[in-house]
């Protein structure tokens, strides 16, 4: 299958801090591709990269095969970038948001009227062609920073924290739209520490830390591997831990309760309930939420 | 950053042009507001120095003092709209609204995004020129049609001023810090460079520096001799040291703007 992007020991360092730390990865053609990692992980800087915004301190890095700091912009004029920020242009209208934008991808008039109409109806936003930037909500202008990073047709596009902020409609109607794109035959890259949604978008992810990729695999994969087919959460007491150890059974501490991974939850369940005399005590299907502080820790990132 | 780093030739492309013309727009949709400083600017500067002072300065070298001080007056103007555009104005577009990050997200280059913000300060610089030019030359003080060859001169002034904004914008730690060019270079500038009043009036010396440091007292000389209709050879050198150091300060201003945004 082609590859869109190529990054072999992809390095990038600011004086002595090492943001990007040796990173490869690859992704292929016609799949949403997620990177995943706490705040300062290194996330939006590998982006930065691939958008040829930043360059590289080391490693080697191919973006539909072109090195992105030789061929910035034949490589830009088909990508799409939806920022972490939001930076649409305050002295346009929604409709002039996007009609500038295509100017810069030297898209024709003719053209680009027609595409901002496709684009205002595909996010929702055709009633408010006429209205000014200030005069939006937070969930409003991400859609029209998706529609903008759409306006050139990319055959690959790159959101970071793309839902970031949104109440739950607006987040479904991204989710949608970014499937729809898929099934149209883009390839997706996004950033997120929303672990629910990589978990529904991403056919592959990278989880990141210290600059470095912990894990990379399919959301389902990767919850097999570290952290079994479900969990049972008991409740934290010194009782239960010291039953727990006696038992001699692997556990994790996470606030107030105790985390058992297994793939015999229902027999687990049973013992620690005759042994251990938990009051409090349920069993769930693991998930990414669970690899994820596995593989990153629960420590607080700032 | 080596020496050579911060002159070496930056590579623009024609792509430039849609930042001008985003500008362009943007100050098109409210041109009332826009023309109407110049307007009433032409009008204040004649009338309070012009008409008020000359009536006891009479006149300069026996050029009547309103005659004087009117290329003065056109002069600023290439110095304060370009200066101020490329100060305040891009500061605010690349630090407040994150433009020039959401332009370099597309095909554009940073060198772009600077050589167009660029342009569009020289621009306003001619728009300004242009405007002051009809309402003083209702006032019967412009030489015409000389003073028409204003025009592409204040093109290359705005350019120079321009890129001088830019490379302080590049360097400036804040918005509010962008008042110490303003203030302890721009506003003595205008009062200082052959303005008002001839620079033999100063110690030799500040003649001098005038000369050699000073943009606008080469772009007043210029302005001066077609405006009174009196030109000389000397207007070469005056033209030379505007186009060497706008090609410099160009330079150095694309960059310096790289090394701040480039990260």
């Amino acid at each position: 299958m082609a590859l869109v992007i190529t990054a072999r020991n992809l390095t990038k360092s600011y004086g002595t801090l090492t943001a990007v730390d040796d990173v490869s990865f690859s992704v292929k053609k016609g799949e949403i591709f997620g990177f995943l990692g706490p705040n300062g992980a290194g996330k939006t800087t590998t982006m930065k990269m691939v958008q040829c915004v930043s360059p590289r301190s080391a490693g080697t890095l191919r973006v539909f095969d072109l090195d992105p700091e030789k061929y910035p912009a034949e490589i830009k004029q088909r990508i799409g970038v939806v920022p972490q920020e939001t930076n649409l242009d305050p002295d346009f209208t929604c409709e002039g948001n996007l009609l500038t934008y295509a100017r810069y991808f030297d898209i024709p008039a003719e053209v680009a009227r027609q595409r901002t109409d496709e684009l205002l109806a595909f996010v929702q936003l055709k009633e408010k062609r006429k209205v000014a930037i200030e005069k939006l909500s937070g969930g409003m202008k991400r859609r029209l920073i998706l529609a903008r990073a759409l306006v050139n047709n990319p055959e690959l596009l790159i959101l970071d924290e793309p839902t970031i902020g949104l109440d739950p409609q607006a987040r479904h109607l991204v989710w949608e739209r970014l499937k729809m794109l898929q099934a149209q035959g883009s390839t997706i890259v996004l950033t997120t520490h929303y672990l629910d949604e990589a978990a529904r978008l991403c056919d592959r992810l990278v989880i990141m830390d210290n600059g470095r990729i912990l894990e990379e695999g399919a959301p389902a994969d990767l919850v097999r591997r570290h952290a079994g087919e479900e969990v049972v959460e008991v409740e934290r007491t010194d009782t239960v831990i010291t039953c727990l150890k006696g038992l001699d059974v692997p556990f994790e501490v996470a606030g107030d309760a105790v985390l058992v991974s297994t793939d015999h939850a229902h027999d687990l369940a049973r013992i620690l309930l005759e042994r251990c005399r938990p009051r409090k005590m349920l069993t769930r299907p693991a998930t990414l939420e669970d690899v994820f502080l596995k593989l990153t820790g629960r420590r607080l990132r700032d | 950053m080596s020496l050579t780093a911060f002159f070496s030739i930056p590579h623009i492309t024609p792509r430039a042009w849609h930042v001008w013309r985003r500008n362009l727009l943007v100050f098109a949709k409210t041109w009332q507001v826009n023309f109407f400083p110049p307007f009433v600017e032409a009008f204040l500067y004649l009338l309070a120095i012009g008409v008020g002072i000359g009536t006891y300065v009479k006149e300069i070298g026996g050029i009547p003092y309103v005659n004087y001080i009117a290329p003065a007056i056109l002069a600023i103007a290439v110095m304060n709209s370009a200066f101020f555009e490329c100060t305040y104005g891009s500061y605010v577009r690349m630090y407040y609204q994150k433009a020039f990050d959401a332009m370099i997200a597309t095909p554009l280059s940073i060198e772009d995004v600077i050589a167009g913000e660029l342009l569009w300060g020289a621009t306003k610089s001619v728009m300004y020129v242009v405007i002051m030019l009809c309402v003083l030359s209702l006032f019967g003080v412009m030489a015409l049609p000389s003073s028409l060859l204003v025009i592409p001169v204040a093109f290359l002034g705005g350019l120079l001023f321009a890129a001088l904004a830019m490379c302080f914008t590049s360097i400036t730690p804040s918005i509010d810090a962008l008042n110490y060019p303003s203030f302890l270079f721009i506003t003595p500038m205008s009062l200082f460079a052959g303005t008002f009043f001839p620079l033999a009036l100063l110690p030799p010396i500040f003649g001098y520096v005038a000369l050699v440091l000073l943009p606008l007292t080469h772009i007043v000389a210029v302005f001066r001799m077609f405006t009174l209709a009196t030109l000389s050879w000397t207007i070469l050198l005056h033209l030379v040291w505007i186009g060497a150091v706008t090609v410099i300060l160009c330079v150095l201003a694309i960059n310096l703007m790289q090394r701040r945004l480039i990260v």
